[in-house]
């Protein structure tokens, strides 16, 4: 998931009763685990809903980029430099494949992106942090991929056809590159020199907690919650998928070697789960709100991304536009 | 200079144009035109490092001096890489990067035809893999050029522009040099001269279906990737792409 907090406009879940007989119908649908496909009837609540989920998980795509992008040109192996060309390029295909299925919803993808330039749309609140060592390249495949894995599985069953099934073709490339991230950490941590090895520890350090707020808020302060799950866009809550990733996370961080900034984290045995320490609720909203470190960069790359490529899209246009002229007229 | 050295001298050639090439595409991450773009580029760019790793790969074998491929990427300053200075110019706009796209693209694609059927088995084999990825590469350049030059009258004078700027540069694409003309004659690459004729002809006809104006053929300008005398711009680029090898020596990866 790359969408942390999403309007449903909805303050109180109707029950079956409550309902005029086609959202009823839909209601019914859902419930019994039918998918929901571009032509059916749906509340015009669970459209926009969904408009603005995966939008904002397009946008997060492409947005994305750039925190990766940064260490492209630095790469230190040719292996290394392949792999994260290999990983941006199919982070820019996951970012077509949702901008299409959100355009199945009756969307328009050149005005959802100028919403993001506009800085009215969000994006993953991760990628406001900056990269500032080859380390943060293995801690984000295998931190912010990990995180976003978790979200994803789960997505591969939300209630839209289309969602779920680019959803299902995005966890396959994310999990190859989550392990390649690892794969990277391992490297820096068991044959690395020591200067390495703080490289990684730090890089945990830094990109630990906002992984974790990657899942969005707790579940107390999701009052969008409940109706996305009713409608089982979620399926499950934040909470519960951030425990998730927190519990299989843990060993894998032993198994680098490396520690958690975290006093307060350690194995609950009568939970079979670990606790965590409290999340810095505050970071995560000001980072939304555009008061992180890197919000103005980013918007402010893909604005100039976007108007300095206008004359070659105008130019591709009149191309095209001459090319069935003559195609025409001849 | 012996047969071994020539091949070797080839390889770096190769692999540094592909390189560097790569290296430069790298830079656009982020920052293309359209999402397509970003795509086509890194794609495009992968394609070029995947390929400068197996003729590294095949040139350390050959050297046998104890160094791998990633030391002669990583590990090599500027008066020792090999490239064409085509490919080091900066990117420049989307009409620059395009145009230096297709020159590269239509020698690589004659280069590599030639060297499909060489009778060193090692450099048919990557020739013959690269030479997929590269007529793929060439459509798509010639394509931008043609939608640049015959776009709108802002991307048509951008691409004359461009055209115009790189040029210069064209001289090693045509250039037949004793070491290249050796390696023909004893069959590990193909002929050079029908190389030369073969770029002339594609960059003449898509230039020409682009309506964009060609200038008389470049002359040499006393510079030599061949010989690694470089422009000012192949350094910084070394720099950025080497920092951190160069800043922990003998670490792994």
């Amino acid at each position: 998931m790359y969408a942390q907090l999403v309007e449903t406009g909805i303050k109180r879940l109707k029950n079956l009763d409550e309902m005029a007989p086609q959202e009823r119908a839909f209601q019914e649908k859902i419930d019994a685990e039918i998918k929901i496909e571009a032509k059916n009837w749906m509340p015009e609540a669970y459209r926009q809903t969904l408009i603005r989920q995966i939008s904002q998980h397009a946008h997060s795509e492409i947005v994305g980029m750039l925190p990766e992008g940064n260490w492209i040109t630095r790469a230190p192996t040719l292996k290394r430099k392949l792999q994260l060309m290999a990983k941006v390029q199919d982070e820019a295909g996951h970012g077509l494949y949702l901008y299409s299925a959100m355009e199945t919803l009756g969307a328009d993808r050149d005005e959802e992106i100028a919403r993001l330039h506009a800085g009215k749309a969000k994006y993953s609140s991760i990628f406001n942090y900056p990269t500032l060592t080859w380390a943060d390249m293995g801690v984000v495949g295998w931190l912010v991929d990990g995180a976003a894995i978790v979200n994803q599985v789960v997505l591969q069953r939300t209630s839209y056809g289309p969602y779920a099934r680019a959803m299902v073709r995005i966890c396959k490339e994310e999990s190859f590159h989550q392990r390649q991230g690892y794969e990277l950490l391992l490297t820096l941590m068991h044959e690395g020199n020591d200067a390495q090895k703080a490289m990684v520890q730090d890089a945990i350090n830094r990109f630990w907690w906002p992984s974790l707020m990657m899942f969005g808020p707790s579940d107390a302060d999701s009052p969008n919650s409940a109706q996305s799950m009713a409608w089982k866009i979620k399926r499950q809550s934040n909470d519960e998928l951030r425990q998730r990733f927190i519990d299989q996370t843990v060993p894998q961080l032993e198994l680098l070697g490396c520690t958690a900034p975290d006093p307060d984290l350690k194995w609950n045995e009568e939970r079979g789960h670990y606790d965590f320490g409290a999340i810095q609720w505050e970071e995560f909203y000001q980072v939304l709100k555009g008061n992180g470190p890197c919000n103005r960069e980013r918007l402010e790359t893909r604005r100039a991304a976007y108007e300095d490529g206008a004359w070659v899209r105008e130019a591709a246009v009149a191309y095209a536009r001459k090319q069935q002229q003559r195609h025409t007229a001849a | 200079m012996n047969p071994l050295d020539d091949k070797i001298h080839w390889l770096l050639r190769l692999g540094d144009s592909a390189l560097v090439q790569g290296q430069r595409l790298c830079e656009w991450c982020g920052h293309a035109p359209a999402i397509e773009e970003e795509l086509a580029l890194m794609n495009v760019g992968l394609d070029l490092i995947g390929q400068a790793r197996n003729w590294y790969e095949y040139a350390v074998v050959l050297l046998v001096d104890g160094r791998t491929a990633d030391d002669l990427a990583f590990r090599r300053d500027d008066r020792s890489f090999r490239n064409l200075l085509l490919v080091e110019q900066p990117n420049g706009d989307y009409a620059v990067t395009m145009a230096r796209q297709f020159f590269y693209d239509a020698w690589h694609h004659a280069a590599l035809s030639g060297m499909a059927a060489s009778r060193d088995e090692h450099i048919a084999a990557i020739a013959a893999k690269a030479l997929k990825e590269v007529t793929y590469h060439l459509t798509r350049s010639a394509e931008w050029v043609q939608r640049l030059g015959d776009g709108t009258e802002v991307s048509h004078q951008r691409m004359c522009a461009a055209v115009e700027r790189l040029w210069r540069f064209t001289f090693e694409l045509t250039e037949v040099d004793d070491a290249q003309a050796r390696l023909a004659a004893s069959g590990i690459i193909g002929d050079p001269a029908q190389r030369a004729e073969a770029w002339n002809a594609t960059v003449a006809l898509v230039c020409e279906k682009a309506t964009v104006p060609l200038p008389a053929p470049a002359v040499p300008n006393y510079l030599s990737g061949r010989n690694g005398l470089h422009t000012e711009h192949l350094g910084p680029l070394l720099a950025e792409m080497q920092y951190l090898q160069r800043a922990y020596p003998n670490a792994r990866w």
